[in-house]
């Protein structure tokens, strides 16, 4: 599709909109399948490295289908790779909670539930998009989004009540990472445009739905559910913690090094 | 250990002796009939194919590492999601082989610990380092490629749950191979800086490929007794001449040169006749003095260790879960 057809009767703020919100979702996957690939043959057993494998891949291809996307929009002839591997720091969009270490295990599977349950109401909305490409692409994603929450909550329900070493670890976890939920719901100008215009749901609505969903899952682990602190530190604004940057340096590598080169 | 070979014993063991059932079997195999795992079988037969179907899947699970160390880094994101799903076949392979050695009375369990405790071997070529994203190419073509050469002859063997593994595993890596010469012609095709990357890996990769086959003929102390039993069907000289007659072509296509002055192609054989391998290097690496070894082997007991606390949780939550049931039941 070029790029004309793409935006026919969008406006350029328009565009630009969905664009950022375009790399919101992309970088999302893109920085969690990142993170996912380390631990590619240093799982707690080999169906962990392969149900980490699996979930890293359907992020990767995830982020593919959505910074092609954000490429066609922005319309300046960048393709996935260039979006990918060739902006700066502050140009991510991903919420931070996806570029915190792995951890352990335990943090690795919480990460992943928080995650895996925010992507499922997106998409399951998003299904229903005004935007037919994003629609296309939210439908594919929900099947597997539902395949990770199925494997994540599965773990954590393991490790919630399981022994009380892995009941500590999940719970502290959790702890640490529960203030980087809020920035999933925190509205902005972008999320409110993109819901008026029946491109994406209004994240009040999706957060009730995760809250219901987590709390749930959260039960069955016996986990405690952590206090709500306020966080103002958003990574879909471009304000990211200090471990992006080595994310980054490491994925950007070959693409910096050998500028121009074809791979 | 062997608890499937006791329990077929009752029928024929009772009525007939060691020699008959020997025979029976090998006039099976000569007939290109499969074993299966309730079959009799020699304790050697047995144990030759624990030791050689472990081996393998131990060399599929290390060998997740030295290309799982690019995942992070590779270039475009069709590479790295081609590579992320290269590494899971290869511990797809991993946990069908473990599967097929259970078959013949051993628990994954047991194999993983002679793994972890140095007993069992696993495929040398993984203890040499992948420096570059070129290594990444030159293990799918070079690795891959002399790993088909290797078993494809076993999707014939004669124990069919191994057999029957090698199929899938073959077609599998047949796509790696193919995969890691597109990427070797990518790069071979690049820019100056790309292709001697390209051709750093291939002087690398090279001999220890040469090597994955095994020891020349007249020093190999499996092989007799395995072609017997048709779980070997070519010698490793015969396959290492294969894969070389194979590969150079590759190479010339590429542009690369082969690191070896003396290879060239011989009319009156019609093969290529090649230098000597330096089997003290490989003598080396076996003992454990190769480049990785030492780190390879530590990153599967890192991953053991530090995932000890997980595995306890799920056995300790099934165990509730059973409870569980138990009490609603009652």
């Amino acid at each position: 599709m070029s790029v004309a057809v793409a935006n026919a009767g969008r406006t350029d703020a328009e565009a630009r909109d969905l664009f950022c919100f375009v790399l919101r979702l992309g970088d999302l996957s893109l920085v969690l399948g990142q993170r996912l690939g380390e631990w590619v043959g240093h799982s707690p057993a080999l169906e962990e490295d392969l149900g980490l494998a699996n979930i890293a891949l359907d992020m990767i291809g995830q982020a593919r289908l959505l910074l092609s996307y954000a490429g066609e929009i922005e319309g300046r002839g960048r393709a996935e790779d260039d979006i990918a591997f060739l902006r700066e720091h502050g140009e991510y969009l991903n919420p931070i909670l996806v570029e915190m270490p792995n951890g352990d295990f335990g943090q690795t599977i919480v990460r992943q539930v928080l995650i895996d349950a925010f992507q499922l109401e997106m998409f399951e909305r998003m299904a229903a998009s005004a935007d037919q490409r994003l629609a296309a692409i939210a439908a594919k994603s929900v099947k597997e989004v539902r395949y990770h929450l199925r494997y994540s909550s599965g773990w954590l329900l393991r490790l919630g009540d399981g022994t009380a070493e892995s009941h500590a670890r999940v719970q502290s976890a959790l702890e640490n990472l529960w203030s980087y939920t809020v920035e999933l719901f925190a509205e902005d100008d972008l999320d409110k445009a993109m819901a008026d215009r029946g491109v994406a749901p209004r994240l009040s609505e999706v957060q009730a739905a995760w809250s219901q969903r987590i709390g749930e899952i959260l039960a069955e682990a016996t986990l405690d559910r952590p206090k709500d602190r306020p966080h103002s530190w958003h990574g879909k604004r471009g304000q990211h913690s200090e471990h992006l940057g080595y994310i980054l340096t490491e994925m950007q590598h070959l693409q910096r090094t050998y500028p121009g080169a074809r791979w | 250990m062997y608890t499937q070979a006791l329990d077929v014993q009752g029928a024929d063991a009772a009525t007939l002796d060691e020699g008959v059932l020997e025979r029976r079997f090998l006039e099976r195999v000569d007939a290109e009939e499969k074993i299966e795992p309730k079959d009799w079988m020699p304790a050697r037969y047995r144990n030759t194919l624990i030791r050689q179907i472990s081996q393998h899947a131990h060399s599929e699970i290390v060998g997740m590492l030295p290309e799982g160390n690019w995942i992070t880094r590779a270039p475009t994101l069709k590479r790295k999601a081609i590579l992320i799903a290269k590494v899971q076949d290869e511990g797809g392979h991993g946990a069908y082989l473990y599967s097929a050695a259970e078959t013949l009375g051993v628990s994954r369990d047991q194999l993983i610990d002679q793994l972890l405790s140095g007993k069992a071997k696993y495929s040398s070529i993984f203890n040499y380092p992948t420096p570059t994203w070129a290594d990444v190419g030159a293990i799918g073509w070079l690795v891959d490629g002399a790993a088909i050469m290797n078993q494809i002859p076993l999707c014939r063997c004669s124990y069919g749950p191994y057999a029957r593994a090698m199929v899938r595993v073959c077609r599998e890596e047949s796509f790696h191979q193919r995969q890691g010469y597109d990427l070797m012609m990518h790069l071979a095709q690049g820019t100056p800086a790309q292709k001697r990357m390209a051709q750093e890996a291939l002087n690398r990769w090279w001999w220890p490929a040469l090597m994955m086959f095994g020891p020349s003929d007249a020093n190999s102390t499996h092989s007799g007794e395995s072609q017997r039993w048709k779980i070997k069907r070519f010698s490793n000289d015969e396959l290492r001449q294969k894969f070389v007659d194979f590969t150079v072509p590759q190479a010339r296509f590429l542009d690369l040169a082969i690191p070896d002055p003396l290879l060239r192609w011989d009319d009156i054989k019609q093969q290529h006749e090649f230098g000597p391998i330096d089997w003290s290097e490989f003598d080396q690496v076996l003992k454990g003095n190769g480049p990785c070894n030492a780190e390879r082997i530590a990153a599967r007991r890192n991953a053991h260790a530090a995932g000890g606390w997980v595995r306890e949780a799920a056995s300790a939550y099934a165990e509730k879960q059973r409870r569980r049931a138990a009490t609603l039941a009652a």
